[in-house]
């Protein structure tokens, strides 16, 4: 069985592009040039060196003694944290704006939820010299003040969604609408691995670079460029499709992924996609996706602004469909302590979002031989209002 | 013959509106369709409401909410229509994004429509190719037109391909924009209108988006078979409710 993409588009059953006539010229347009463009020397002679230079990449793979200690298993942990700008998002989105520019786009725009897209974007708009507009859902916008403040002074505009729940589903759907009313000059920089094809696609392969990274840096520690396990957390699921990537087709590596329970899956208010969605479309591709009898889709709820979406990308719904990879709910409490241990064990302030996968060492028992390696997708600073409320600090 | 078709042969230039089932009241659904044709329409676009209306502005949105706040359903839909060819004789189209018809069953939703006496289907987010592959039988089988858009930025080749897989009319929006965002038209929109009515497509075409009284209904149907109204008239829905439902159509009209 494949875990990747095939020609139309599709994970297995899921996928496509189930988008408005008004959106089909400029997925079009980029479905037709992406692989293209990408395979271009000029263009992953820029990307390489950007991802060298700017980001700061290879991120580290840093061998967690204590962490591994405690959990009597072999934990590494790639640390995305310590990208600039603070989380894996921007390796997608230095792809995606040198994409933008050879597609002859001169506006960009884009949706976020924590605010780390949002920050990666607007940076890469400053670092290129384009006009940046960001939708963020009122209520992130009140739960992640500094990133609002840090995609201000980058020069990007941070537009409030106030419909619906007023977080990263009601963001994304701003985004698409001014997309619709602006489809020739604008390019919009998905975050996440969700979206019409060729987004999921597209943004999974910029994120490769976490588990290509990963397969060389595991030869030198390990001698095997293979661990064991790879955990990451699953919002939308970019960073996981990232650090999955290369790892896909060797079903002996396992995977799994971390999912936002919120405050109990079946407490009402939660992101478990895996467990409470069904077979349906958002955004414009056909996934797993928490909604009512009637197709309505569900307001999720998580303390973590980047996990709180009701659908998961279609890479990812087939890799649960499929039983490739293990899918664990991890609620807010939980994750919240997993951040503070990582704090006090490694010296290391987790995203609440990272937290979530963190979370896992405490639910699943792994063998002392066991190599981990968990994608630490983003550092805490954003959320330290959220630790200081929930801890007392 | 299907009631669109109907229609469409006929000599004069058609107005369609749309409006949302379950709002501003959940009950309101027949009595605004009774009271529209009474008003003279020629179609109706009844929506089923969604949580997430990508290609709706902010109008639209904002009724969608309200009446899945009502208690609006496929299913309420359903029974509210039940018996409505008793008194409504013109076409009725149902419009509503994809999730909620496939969480429904495709083929059961189209075999409701069919008891009913639904006549076709708008459904935005349902991709002309998509269709073709997986649905155009069904839809067929329960005897529905399925109406596709083109808007300013399709390409040429593309509207023959719709103007090939169309049996009822082409569903022309008039600017890149979202329902209720521009209001009037410009050089631009004439420019299109111009352009299509050039490709002399088989398919008869609706404007849609942008049309809101007399002048832009008139400017629509100079280039088109006939034109849609749905913000606008939400917006009449807002202010009067279902009162007046009749003077609004009149102004159009005149």
């Amino acid at each position: 069985m494949s875990y990747n993409i095939d020609n139309n588009g599709f994970y297995g059953k899921f996928g496509g592009a189930y988008i408005p006539e008004m959106l089909y010229p400029n997925v079009e347009e980029l479905r037709q040039n992406y692989l293209n463009i990408m395979a271009e020397t000029d263009f992953q002679k820029e990307f390489q060196q950007l991802l060298k230079d700017y980001v700061g990449r290879p991120s580290p793979l840093y061998f967690a003694k204590r962490l591994s200690k405690k959990y009597n298993t072999k934990i590494y942990l790639k640390r995305e944290d310590l990208n600039h700008t603070g989380a894996h998002k921007i390796n997608n989105t230095i792809g995606q704006i040198l994409m933008a520019k050879r597609l002859g786009k001169t506006r960009i725009i884009a949706e976020t939820g924590a605010g780390q897209h949002g920050v990666a974007t607007a940076t890469v708009c400053a670092l290129m010299g384009i006009k940046c507009v960001v939708y963020m859902g009122e209520i992130d916008i009140n739960r992640q003040a500094p990133n609002v403040a840090r995609m201000k002074m980058l020069g990007a505009t941070v537009v409030p969604a106030t419909s619906g729940s007023k977080t990263l589903k009601d963001a994304t759907n701003e985004a698409i609408r001014d997309w619709i009313n602006n489809p020739t000059d604008t390019h919009y920089i998905i975050g996440s691995v969700v979206g019409p094809h060729p987004y999921p696609d597209m943004v999974a392969r910029f994120q490769s670079v976490i588990s290509e990274e990963i397969q060389k840096q595991l030869l030198e520690h390990e001698n095997s460029s293979n661990p064991d396990y790879v955990i990451a957390c699953v919002g939308g699921g970019s960073n996981a499709a990232g650090a999955f990537y290369h790892f896909l087709d060797d079903t002996n590596i396992k995977l799994i992924a971390a999912e936002a329970a919120g405050h109990g899956v079946d407490s009402g208010e939660s992101a478990a996609t895996s467990a409470l969605g069904r077979e349906g479309i958002i955004h414009g591709s056909k996934t797993l996706l928490m909604q009512s009898t009637d197709g309505q889709i569900t307001e999720p709820y998580s303390i973590s602004a980047g996990l709180d979406y009701p659908g998961v990308g279609p890479m990812h719904a087939h890799l649960y469909d499929s039983g490739r990879a293990e899918f664990i709910s991890v609620t807010d409490d939980d994750a919240m302590k997993s951040g503070l241990e990582l704090c006090q064990s490694e010296g290391i302030i987790p995203a609440i979002e990272s937290a979530h996968a963190l979370a896992v060492f405490s639910k699943k028992q792994f063998k002392p031989n066991d190599v981990v390696v968990l994608c630490l997708s983003g550092r805490g600073d954003k959320d330290l209002d959220n630790y200081i409320n929930y801890f007392n600090v | 013959m299907n009631r669109i078709n109907k229609a469409l042969q006929s000599d004069k230039k058609l107005l369609s509106i749309y409006f949302t089932a379950g709002y501003p009241e959940l009950k309101n659904t027949t009595t605004i369709l009774e009271n529209l044709e009474q008003s003279g329409i020629d179609m109706v676009e009844i929506g089923l409401p969604f949580s997430d209306p990508l290609a709706d502005g902010p109008t639209i949105q904002a009724s969608s909410t309200q009446a899945l706040k009502n208690g609006m359903t496929t299913e309420v839909l359903f029974e509210q229509l039940e018996n409505i060819r008793k008194t409504v004789s013109i076409p009725l189209i149902i419009m509503g994004y994809f999730n909620p018809i496939l969480q429904f069953g495709v083929e059961a939703f189209c075999k409701q429509c069919q008891a009913i006496g639904i006549d076709g289907l708008i459904i935005p987010d349902l991709p002309v190719d998509v269709y073709q592959n997986e649905y155009q039988t069904i839809f067929e089988r329960y005897g529905l037109i399925n109406v596709f858009l083109i808007t300013p930025q399709t390409s040429e080749e593309r509207i023959r391909y719709i103007d090939s897989v169309s049996n009822g009319f082409i569903y022309m929006v008039s600017s890149a924009a979202t329902t209720g965002k521009t209001s009037g038209f410009g050089d631009e929109q004439m420019a299109y209108f111009n352009r299509i009515s050039a490709l002399q497509l088989n398919t008869p075409r609706i404007v849609g988006f942008g049309i809101k009284d007399n002048a832009t209904f008139k400017q629509a149907t100079t280039y088109a078979k006939g034109a849609i109204i749905g913000s606008a008239f939400i917006k009449h829905l807002n202010k009067f409710g279902i009162k007046k439902i009749d003077t609004f159509i009149k102004t159009i009209r005149d």
